[in-house]
């Protein structure tokens, strides 16, 4: 089995993995970060949804060993210091989640969407953005004032 | 201190852990020396299983056991069991044919588990799997519950002649009759409520644990209601005494009604773990969900509204057959029945309803509750049957309705189906409803979207429902196996906090800030003083959990009740400390006070003279300050509303908008409002997504087409409109928080504004039907086969 090697959330951290393992797989089950979640197995749902390099990524979507020497952030990485990040202090605020299964990926992708896209992010931008990522609880609702709140206070 | 109290927007507490990443799911959850399973499924919807050969499975690396069909029968399981019980028209029981943990002799649906590889990793399970070899003759496949009872449909069960589980009606027959007969006008559809896969975005999950020592057996798994779980696992399946069994549903990610049964895959998690003494783990894969949890909706009705020339409603015929799937789901004769049909009044007063219901076995995944549970399938059926009587007399589909209301006055008012509805205003909700949607501009907003060559429609719906299940003794009167209270203890701390245990279970709702808000404002502790447990049988006395809208209304109401018994003995003691009599206590914002005078203690100080009870009538009193209460219900109560829906149609391509939707609710008093609009919100978008996407579809062979999340379309945010919601309030009666539920409402409420919307846009191209989901090709084909001249251009 390969060594795989990669900085999550600013720790190096190495695992020996068989090579079919998944990247969302690799962070769950063997360095115990479970707030990635896994809610599908088509690539349809967006709750796994990290950053790899700076970019949004499907972390089901990858094998860990295409991550070799990658840098990635994932949802406990997004809070400094106990600080919760503006994103996810706007989902707090604006009711932006219920059962919570979803969030993850959805502040993940909020917050690249903010980064490629800047801080005024209109209803409709912020809905087709949105196309990756499903949520069966708030109806979205929620989720997009959220997301245009949150942009808003990551000027 | 009641800033964060009853009635307040209190941000939700639960949220920090959500937004981090530190939520504990169900597959969240990993122990030392846990084993995985992996479950080998029937890949035909129909077929007699001649050998099952675990053999190479058995060897292949890390494999520590297989068990099949045949281990379940030598280990003596239960059939998994159904929670409610109907009785035939004839008086007859319904037809109860069982389901095994693992499939014995024969497989009835695709995804149905024949067998349970039990491995080190999760991957040598599913590999392993793969090893199983199935030897099975394949059987004639029926999907269609209105092919099911026709003569050689191939036959699901022994127990069930002519695949009916049972033939049910409600209401008075002859006067339904001779009503429709005496009626200047009658209206008819038929209607198909299509096939519903819930969703719930956490896969169901299960960690089966059993000490060998004590002969514990612990079950984490992703469910609605614990103490159901356990309840029935425990006693008809695994013949585990509750006492040894302790089930604990952790955070879960949605359930929608899904999480409610007592699955098959549980049953073998626990199964295995007791035989192993190990650990064992189990996560549904999507596809796995789409095959194997319990669907919803699934009828296919005839309903006829009979009208005088006035336009009042003089009678409802409806005749309904349900599928029910493979199997009895635990709540699967539910539905159909007293979740549906009672339901057929709405908010009118029709003086004569009869409905009959024929339920159907098929070689499909089961069928259960799925968010609305039969009050969606009845308000789409009534309020489809109420807007084309409009169109069809040329009436304003909102005066129509208003004739026809239930006045605010005739409350409690006594309906022709069992229900005794508690309290309304209906004209009151449609009126700010018709205000908020700006009815009166939308002619020009229809005038305009012409302009552009677009359709624009607009439809109504004005949906009550039933929740807070139920009271225990009609319940059990129509079919229920168990009772349907909630419980709760409030604990004061001897230092002052307070924990509540509940056996309502939060997946999405909050109840972790709504119940410390009631508890902050009944005994007046800061709401930061408050902590709210469930969800673990070990903690909580006992629950019959969350469905059905129920929580606050039961699970509430329970709290409520046990902090009157806190506030009733803290007068004790309060009494004591005053030197006053107990009946001069007086009890305001968490201070007992002597009445007419200064002389006052409060609520901390009383739990710390309970704790600490040195000067305390201990010859009269028991020390601590800690109190349970089970609360019944006298009855239901009946959240109502008025939905407004306007889309817009491109004729050329039959591609739809919602463009604005309104959602005025009426569920009684409110707790926190944030979460009530959310909850309004959130169905709404469930009702959307079945009136303009959703579908399961079976092909002939009984083969699921739509059995990923790239072939049954769930509502992306893009396909979803905002909502403008609103809220009217009319306590219940029956309930010391006057509350009504409000997680089911916008999924019943909205899929039949949308499909109105739909066909009065598409009025002018001469469609008066169309069948759900209204997709763009539904909706472009009815343009074209529509009787308008324009249509075929
Ligand atoms: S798990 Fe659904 S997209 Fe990755
Ligand atoms: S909050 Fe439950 S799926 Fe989005």
């Amino acid at each position: 089995m390969p060594t795989v090697s990669m900085t999550v959330n600013g720790k190096e951290v190495s695992a020996e993995v068989e090579t079919r393992t998944l990247l969302v797989q690799f962070l769950r089950d063997h360095i115990g970060l479970t707030g990635t979640h896994v809610g599908c197995d088509t690539s349809q749902c967006g709750a796994c949804v990290v950053h790899v390099d700076g970019k949004a990524l499907k972390s089901c979507t990858r094998l860990a060993v295409q991550c070799e020497g990658a840098s990635v952030t994932t949802i406990e990485g997004l809070a400094a210091n106990g600080a919760l990040h503006p994103m996810q202090q706007a989902f707090h605020e604006n009711h932006g989640l219920q059962c919570g299964f979803c969030t993850p990926g959805m502040i993940m992708s909020a917050v690249d969407m903010v980064e490629r896209l800047g801080n005024k992010l209109d209803e409709k931008t912020i809905r087709q953005e949105l196309e990756g990522n499903i949520c069966r609880c708030t109806g979205y609702h929620n989720i997009v004032k959220s997301i245009a709140a949150g942009a808003e206070a990551m000027k | 201190m009641t800033e964060k109290g009853i009635g307040a927007a209190v941000l939700r507490r639960e949220d920090r852990r959500f937004v981090t990443g530190k939520g504990q799911y169900v597959d969240d959850l990993n122990r030392a020396g846990q084993a995985h399973a992996c479950f080998v499924r029937s890949a035909q919807a129909h077929a007699e299983i001649r050998k099952v050969d675990v053999s190479r499975a058995k060897s292949a690396p890390g494999v520590i056991t297989v068990l099949t069909g045949e281990d379940v029968a030598a280990d003596k399981l239960g059939s998994l069991p159904c929670g409610w019980g109907i009785t035939n028209k004839d008086g007859t029981a319904m037809a109860e044919p069982g389901w095994p943990v693992l499939a014995q002799g024969r497989v009835r649906y695709v995804g149905e588990a024949i067998a349970m590889v039990i491995a080190t990793t999760r991957q040598g399970a599913r590999d392993a799997a793969e090893l199983v070899e199935v030897d099975t003759s394949p059987l004639p496949v029926v999907v269609q519950a209105t092919d099911a009872g026709k003569k050689g449909a191939p036959q699901l069960h022994e127990a069930a002649a002519n695949n009916q589980c049972f033939d049910w009606e409600i209401g008075d027959r002859a006067a339904t009759d001779a009503a429709i007969k005496a009626s200047a006008k009658v209206v008819s559809l038929d209607i198909v409520n299509q096939r519903l896969v819930p969703n719930a975005m956490e896969p169901r999950a299960a960690l089966a644990e059993f000490d060998t020592n004590s002969g514990l057996l612990t079950l984490h798994c992703a469910c609605q209601a614990p103490h159901a779980m356990r309840l029935l696992l425990g006693a008809f399946v695994l013949n585990q005494a509750e006492h040894k069994f302790r089930v604990v549903a952790p955070d879960v990610g949605g359930g929608f009604g899904s999480k409610i049964p007592p699955y098959a895959e549980y049953a073998a998690l626990c199964w295995a773990a007791r035989r192993l003494g190990q650990p064992v783990k189990w996560t549904s894969s999507r596809s796995e969900a789409f095959l194997t949890d319990a669907h919803g909706r699934d009828h296919v009705t005839r309903a006829e509204l009979g009208l005088d020339k006035d336009g009042r409603f003089t009678a409802l015929r409806v005749s309904t057959v349900a599928n029910l799937g493979a199997y009895l789901s635990a709540f699967g004769p539910l539905i159909p029945t007293y979740l549906y049909a009672t339901l057929f009044a709405g908010q009118y007063t029709t003086p004569a309803i009869h409905a009959e219901v024929r339920a159907m076995f098929t070689n499909t995944t089961p069928v259960d509750a799925y968010r609305g549970a039969g009050r969606p399938e009845a308000t789409y059926m009534l309020e489809r049957l109420v807007e084309t009587a409009a169109r069809e007399l040329g009436m304003d589909p909102a005066e129509l309705r208003r004739r026809n209301f239930v006045a605010a006055d005739a409350f409690p008012y006594q309906t022709p189906v069992a229900l005794l509805y508690d309290s309304g205003d209906y004209a009151g909700a449609l009126d700010k409803a018709l205000e908020l949607a700006d009815v009166k501009g939308f002619a020009k907003r229809r005038a305009e979207a012409a302009k552009r060559g677009m359709a624009r429609g607009i439809g109504y719906s004005t949906p009550i429902e039933a929740t807070g299940a139920a009271p225990s003794a009609i319940a059990g009167q129509l079919g229920a196996r168990a009772g349907l209270y909630e419980s709760a203890e409030v604990r004061f701390n001897p230092t002052g906090s307070v924990t509540v245990f509940s056996g309502s279970h939060s997946h999405g709702q909050g109840h972790a800030t709504t119940f410390a808000q009631i508890v902050a404002s009944t005994l007046g502790v800061p709401y930061e003083n408050v902590e709210v447990v469930e969800g673990d049988t070990a903690r909580t006395q006992f629950g019959m959990g969350t469905y059905g809208s129920r929580s606050t209304s039961v699970g509430g109401s329970a709290i409520v009740k046990a902090c009157d018994k806190i506030i009733a003995k803290g007068k004790k003691i309060a009494a004591h400390l005053l030197e006053a009599s107990e009946g001069d206590i007086e009890f305001e914002n968490g201070n007992f006070t002597v009445s007419g005078t200064d002389r006052t203690k409060n609520i901390a100080e009383i739990a710390f003279a309970a704790y600490v009870p040195h000067n305390y009538p201990l010859e009269t009193l028991e020390p601590g300050l800690n109190e349970q209460a089970f609360f019944d219900p006298a009855n239901f109560n009946f959240p109502y509303g008025a939905y407004i829906c306007e889309v817009e149609v491109d004729p050329e391509t039959g591609f739809t908008r919602i463009e604005r939707f309104t959602a005025i609710d009426d569920v009684g008093n409110v707790i926190n409002p944030l979460i009530v609009h959310g909850q309004v919100q959130g169905g709404v978008a469930q009702g959307i997504g079945q009136a303009m996407f959703e579908q399961g579809v079976y092909d002939e062979s009984g083969q699921l087409l739509t059995g990923s999340l790239m072939d049954y379309c769930l509502p992306r945010a893009d396909d979803v409109p905002s909502i403008d919601s609103g809220l009217t309030v009319t306590p219940c009666p029956f309930n010391p928080l006057g509350v009504k539920g409000c997680g089911e409402m916008g999924t019943i409420g909205s899929t039949p504004a949308v499909i109105n919307a739909i066909l009065d846009a598409l009025k002018d191209y001469g469609v008066s039907d169309i069948q759900m989901p209204a997709t763009p090709l539904r909706v472009w084909q009815a343009i074209r086969n529509g009787s308008a001249p324009q249509a075929a251009e």
